[in-house]
């Protein structure tokens, strides 16, 4: 009997959506893509001699200030999901471009440090720090970018009035995306300009 | 019902059908395995008679130099046999077209977890495939730094110039991002799309294969994909990460850093290749004997030991890099602990042939033949985890041996275990047992006498990668095996050229095939042959494993499919 029991019910290993499964399976691999930048960034420090202090040639408190702005992003994004789950369209809407202009805000300030450091004379070819520094930022921005696309979409999308409370996934997988994207870049933070 | 796309482009070239897309990555994969091996036998051919024109299509490859291979191009050849043997064939066929394919049918699903994602995966790596061919039209030729892309040689556009090297990453990079793709569906659709009834203890062992070797790509493919990036940066943007001295730009570059990245995920990468092949071995060991897979759980908790293991001994591959000694002992035994779980699920596949009613149908002869070579490739294996014996070996003709038994053999009759057993199902047409069985007798011939003949020369100290022994007074005696390397490649590239017939000619008028040839009892084999658009009219219900061969209590036959209901009612007596 214990059989015919076992023959009669589905048997997903995670009780979780396949889209959410999905984004987690998708988030691992991002954890070990940037694992390889953050870990090849740590050996070539450890292993090199005279490495400057990172106050002394970033900006810190313009890239503390472009942390506050993705960490605020990373609120509105919530609020993006808590709306749509409570099917209040207009706020939804609201926050999920509210969300993207602080991405293109980050971004923003990003390109205005990595001109005015340009100029500074510290590039991507200047020193080990350097290319460090824009390898590991650069493609952050990147992830960023794609990141601000997506909200675009799911921006337009809500604007056709795609998602309600029975229907919210795509915004809660996305905000998975967005709040990686977050904590990345805190660890970021926290790794090459204050230590 | 659902019918299948009307449009031509929608239904057979961007389609989101996991049947359709598993075909397209099955032909990519055999141009590229024919590319490959062509390349193969110019090396053999350089090696055998360095420096002689090639018969018949020297003069059209190498105009320039009266049809022999140049100094120049010997490099590109090993490096782009390399690199399109393991990207863009087996790759492509085994993860690709036997994942696709053997997922969704397997677990009883309409398609994969994403169908779009498993098309972009797809075109990701036409895209990079056609990048690579491209690369050897550029100035400079292909990339020639070998499969492994070692820095400094090439991060430093100083050493090697040319915009086919960049190609040649770039096309590796698209590919990765493409098996990344592939692997997020096949592990979501593994874990999640089960059909009711199909506990992960009745999986077939095939797609345990190709779960752990999913999870293998996600974990260490991001990993040699930052390396790449970074190769790139250094060659074009002017950074230093892995070079150093009198190339840098500026100082602080590791030149190790990038062998400690390349084989973190390139060890990795030979158990992605191999898992998914074991899986298919020991399915296909149960069926065509008979009788269950014998100690399944362990054969499932050893390869999973497998999986974890190949994680922490990348630094086999580095012992004479100048890697701390005490270091490279903690790799030696952690890769000899690998033997322990390889032996289990070994002698588990001894253990299913063991008294069985065993059919040698084509299918079933590749799969002996894995178990063959790969007993050879792995007790090898055995000798290069040794850190003193792989000082001595390290660099020669024994490591390629060793490499090719694994990775070449058994993964190549893996791949065709593969195509044999699920040919009928996939285009509902018979091959030729005949011709079948002549290409297995041939190949396992010829494959044998190539890579023991590696393993000969590499004892006598034959360096790898190197294009005219004669020049080495020590090798001198050794050019007899090249010569007979040469000849015995030649004999397994015909060879294939049995199999190439078989395919096409079964595609166009192959007699037809029932729904269940080989009285396999997984799921895929309850739909007809070629399965309906959507694999199943309605969600099918598991009630046993997939092994139920040879029950005694059966009256019309001597198995059990993964439907049949009578099992509840078997399992209790």
């Amino acid at each position: 009997m214990e059989h015919v029991a076992e023959g009669t019910v589905e048997s997903p290993l995670l009780d979780i959506p396949v889209g959410k499964f999905g984004m987690w399976v998708f988030l691992i691999s991002e954890i070990m893509f940037f694992t390889g930048l953050i870990g090849s960034y740590i050996v070539l420090r450890l292993g090199s001699t005279g490495w400057p202090q990172p106050r002394t040639i970033l900006n810190t408190p313009l890239l503390g200030l472009n942390t506050v702005v993705l960490l605020s992003s990373s609120l509105t994004m919530v609020l993006a999901l808590a709306a749509a789950q409570q099917d209040r369209q207009r706020a939804l809407q609201r926050y999920l471009l509210l969300t993207a202009l602080l991405g293109l805000t980050f971004l923003g300030i990003k390109g205005y440090d990595y001109v005015h450091m340009w100029h500074r004379g510290f590039t991507i070819s200047s020193s080990l720090f350097g290319s460090c520094y824009y390898l590991l930022t650069g493609f952050h921005a990147l992830h960023v970018l794609s990141g601000v696309i997506l909200l675009l979409y799911l921006f337009t999308a809500a604007s056709r009035g795609l998602f309600s409370a029975a229907n919210y996934g795509r915004i809660e997988y996305s905000g998975l995306y967005w709040h990686f994207i977050d904590i990345v870049w805190v660890m970021l933070f926290a790794i090459l300009c204050l230590v | 019902m659902a019918h299948p796309p009307r449009s031509f482009w929608r239904r057979y070239v961007f389609s989101t059908n996991h049947k359709v897309i598993a075909v397209q990555y099955l032909l990519t994969g055999i141009l590229f395995l024919a590319m490959g091996g062509l390349m193969a036998l110019l090396i053999r051919w350089q090696l055998a008679y360095p420096w002689q024109p090639i018969p018949l299509v020297g003069k059209l490859l190498f105009p320039g130099s009266g049809g022999a291979v140049t100094p120049e191009a010997y490099p590109m050849l090993f490096t782009m046999h390399g690199g399109i043997m393991v990207f863009f064939a087996i790759t492509p066929i085994l993860l690709g077209a036997m994942g696709n394919y053997t997922i969704p049918l397997e677990v009883g699903a309409r398609d994969m977890a994403f169908p779009r994602l498993n098309m972009l995966s797809y075109w990701l790596l036409f895209l990079g495939s056609m990048i690579l061919l491209v690369s050897f039209f550029v100035p400079g030729g292909a990339a020639g730094f070998g499969w492994t892309i070692y820095a400094p040689l090439s991060s430093s556009t100083e050493v090697s110039p040319g915009w086919g090297q960049d190609l040649f990453i770039l096309g590796l990079a698209l590919d990765a991002v493409s098996i990344l793709m592939g692997g997020l569906n096949y592990i979501t659709t593994i874990m999640q799309l089960r059909a009711p009834g199909l506990t992960l203890r009745r999986l077939p062992l095939t797609l345990w294969g190709l779960f752990y070797s999913a999870v293998l790509n996600t974990l260490w493919l991001p990993i040699v994909a930052a390396a790449l990036f970074m190769v790139l940066c250094d060659r074009r943007l002017g950074t230093a990460f892995f070079v150093a001295g009198p190339l840098a730009p500026h100082s602080g570059g590791q030149v190790l850093l990038y062998q400690h990245l390349f084989w973190g995920f390139g060890h990795p990468e030979v158990y992605i290749l191999i898992l998914p092949v074991w899986g298919l071995v020991g399915d296909l060991l149960s069926v065509f004997s008979r009788k269950p897979a014998f100690g399944y759980k362990a054969t499932v908790v050893s390869m999973l030991t497998i999986t974890i293991l190949s994680g922490i001994v990348w630094g086999h591959h580095m012992f004479t890099s100048g890697m701390n000694p005490l270091v490279g002992k903690a790799f030696m035994i952690l890769t000899i602990t690998i033997s322990v779980p390889t032996a289990i699920f070994f002698l588990n596949w001894l253990g299913t042939l063991w008294r069985g009613a065993i059919r040698l149908t084509v299918p079933m002869l590749f799969a002996l033949g894995v178990v063959f070579v790969f007993a050879i490739g792995g007790l090898t294996g055995l000798f290069n985890a040794l850190q003193v014996f792989d000082i001595y070996i390290h660099d020669t003709y024994f490591v390629v041996g060793h490499f090719h038994y694994t990775l070449a053999a058994s993964v190549l009759f893996g791949a065709y275990a593969f195509i044999y057993y699920w040919f009928p199902k996939i285009f509902g047409r018979q091959m030729s047992p005949l011709l079948g069985r002549l290409h297995f007798g041939l190949s396992f011939l010829f494959l044998n006498a190539v890579f023991s003949g590696m393993f000969v020369v590499g004892l006598h100290g034959h360096m790898r990668r190197i294009a005219d022994a004669t020049t080495y007074e020590f090798l001198k005696p050794m050019q007899a095996w090249n010569v007979w390397i040469g000849w015995a490649a030649l004999g397994l590239g015909l060879s294939q050229l049995l199999f190439f017939h078989n395919f096409v000619r079964s595609l166009l008028k192959g007699k037809t095939a029932p729904a269940n040839p080989w009285q396999a009892g997984s799921l895929a084999w309850t739909v007809s042959s070629p399965p309906p658009e959507h694999n199943f009219e309605a969600r099918p219900r598991v009630f046993c494993g997939p092994h139920e061969y040879g029950v005694p209590e059966l009256t019309d036959g001597d198995w059990l499919s993964q439907t049949d209901p009578r099992a509840a009612t078997l399992a209790k007596s």
